[in-house]
């Protein structure tokens, strides 16, 4: 019992600990919420629109659209929904592109 | 009625080497790319149940842990902690608590088609154990009757499995998943000796996926393998926020299906207006008994259930949960479900990056 309380209080240590961490740096955000409202395609990028396609015809099937999130974290997001989506990989990259614009 | 949540998997002391192998392969992810730091998601939530005249309340967090090694490699995680409230029969109210991991698995992506998954992972039948399970994603608390169809009871496996995307086309794709679950009474990681897979047609410009699911359970004596066959049908119509989901299960003991509608307004201003965050919806469920025999967690009469939701989405991933329900038993058994709850959807990196 002691040892389960203790996991729990590390893990909320960690958990409170990375949020506070990422919320103090402020490094550019991914914000498919936003993207998703306004897809104007930017000169210069490789279709951005495929990848608001492949977020809408994947991700929003199941979960409401994130309002956004870290960039730092966005190629782990992509490998995660590639697994759990089953995405090719032409979509996978799009959806990287499409959380990096 | 609550969802239908798997029994904690780490109750003993050995928890702590999960947790010692976790935070090495945190280390271990540290030199991935600069968008590939491991990130920590999940949910947390409140919920709470009124059914004949009682009410429970169940605090919840589901944190999900993934940790990339290199552009090929994934590890991930998720755990549920839970805190049952609930009415002890006496005027007073008691409590049971439970931690463990849901699933733990590492994903090899091995080529653009074929992705190689060992560990413990979930079961890939149907729609609702890979996809809706999670506590911030149902539109409803209560899983349907039907979810614990072709999940052996533990809702996970212990193998490997295959998957990926077979064929991605601008008018169609197929997907599919093949796994292997062997036989383990490990309390950590329960599971059951089963095979199985699941085929998906997805038609992107009609928004219209169908898929099946198979699976056996193939331990016990032979005459007891049972099998289960499953279907799903997901239509979201393009530029609406309209879904309609449904899935039909069969097992050798009962089958039944469920159909989901849910649906916001873009007029008055878009989803993201006051109005348009509301997300009425409804579920119908039907569950038949093709014999006495209960082994799949299924009610024990043919059963009927309808819900009745209304959610609303505020801001910063935070979502309020209502709903209604009406059961119908074949037994005369009938009763109101009414619940509650807010959910809170959380997604951040591990660490500060380069």
């Amino acid at each position: 019992m002691i040892l389960k309380n203790l996991l729990a209080l590390v893990l909320f240590v960690t958990t409170v600990s990375a949020s506070s961490q990422a919320q103090q740096q402020s490094p550019p955000r991914a914000q498919p919420a936003k993207a998703a409202r306004k897809a104007a395609p930017t000169p210069g990028q490789q279709h951005p629109e495929v990848g608001q396609l492949v977020f809408e015809r994947n991700c929003s099937r199941c979960h409401t659209t994130p309002s956004g999130f870290s960039s730092r974290i966005s190629g782990t997001v992509v490998m995660h929904m590639r697994v759990r989506a089953s995405l090719s990989q032409a979509d996978a990259q799009a959806l990287l592109r499409f959380f990096n614009p | 009625m609550w969802r239908q949540t798997r029994p904690p998997l780490t109750r003993s002391p050995q928890l702590a080497k999960f947790v010692v192998v976790i935070f090495s392969l945190l280390c271990a992810a540290c030199s991935g790319a600069a968008q590939q730091i491991p990130l920590i998601s999940g949910g947390a939530g409140f919920l709470t149940n009124t059914s004949g005249g009682s009410t429970s309340y169940l605090p919840i967090a589901e944190p999900l842990i993934a940790a990339p090694l290199g552009s090929r490699v994934l590890i991930e995680s998720r755990g549920s902690l839970v805190e049952a409230i609930f009415p002890d029969g006496h005027g007073g109210y008691d409590h049971s608590r439970s931690f463990g991991l849901t699933y733990l698995q590492g994903d090899l992506i091995a080529s653009p088609h074929l992705t190689v998954v060992a560990g413990s992972f979930l079961i890939p039948f149907g729609t609702y154990n890979e996809r809706l399970s999670p506590v911030w994603i149902n539109n409803l608390q209560d899983g349907p009757l039907i979810s614990s169809l072709g999940l052996m009871s533990t809702g996970t496996g212990l193998g490997g499995q295959a998957r990926g995307s077979a064929i991605s086309r601008s008018k169609y794709s197929i997907d599919y998943t093949g796994y292997f679950s062997a036989r383990s009474g490990n309390k950590k990681f329960n599971a059951k000796r089963s095979a199985g897979g699941r085929l998906n047609l997805y038609l992107p410009e009609a928004r219209l996926e169908i898929g099946l699911s198979y699976n056996r359970l193939l331990q016990g004596i032979p005459a007891a393998h049972e099998n289960f066959y499953g279907a799903h049908a997901w239509w979201e119509p393009k530029d609406t926020s309209f879904r309609l989901r449904s899935e039909f299960a069969r097992g050798h003991h009962a089958q039944g299906y469920w159909v989901e509608a849910d649906y916001r307004t873009h007029a008055f201003g878009g989803v993201d207006s006051w109005v348009g965050r509301f997300e009425p919806l409804m579920r119908m469920q039907q569950t038949f008994r093709r014999d006495t025999d209960v082994s799949d967690g299924l009610p024990l009469v043919n059963t009927q259930r309808v819900d009745f939701g209304l959610d609303y989405n505020l801001p910063h991933e935070t979502r309020i949960l209502t709903s209604y329900s009406r059961r119908f038993a074949a037994n005369g058994g009938d009763e109101n479900i009414w619940e509650t709850g807010i959910t809170y959807r959380f997604l951040f990196p591990v660490w500060k990056g380069k």
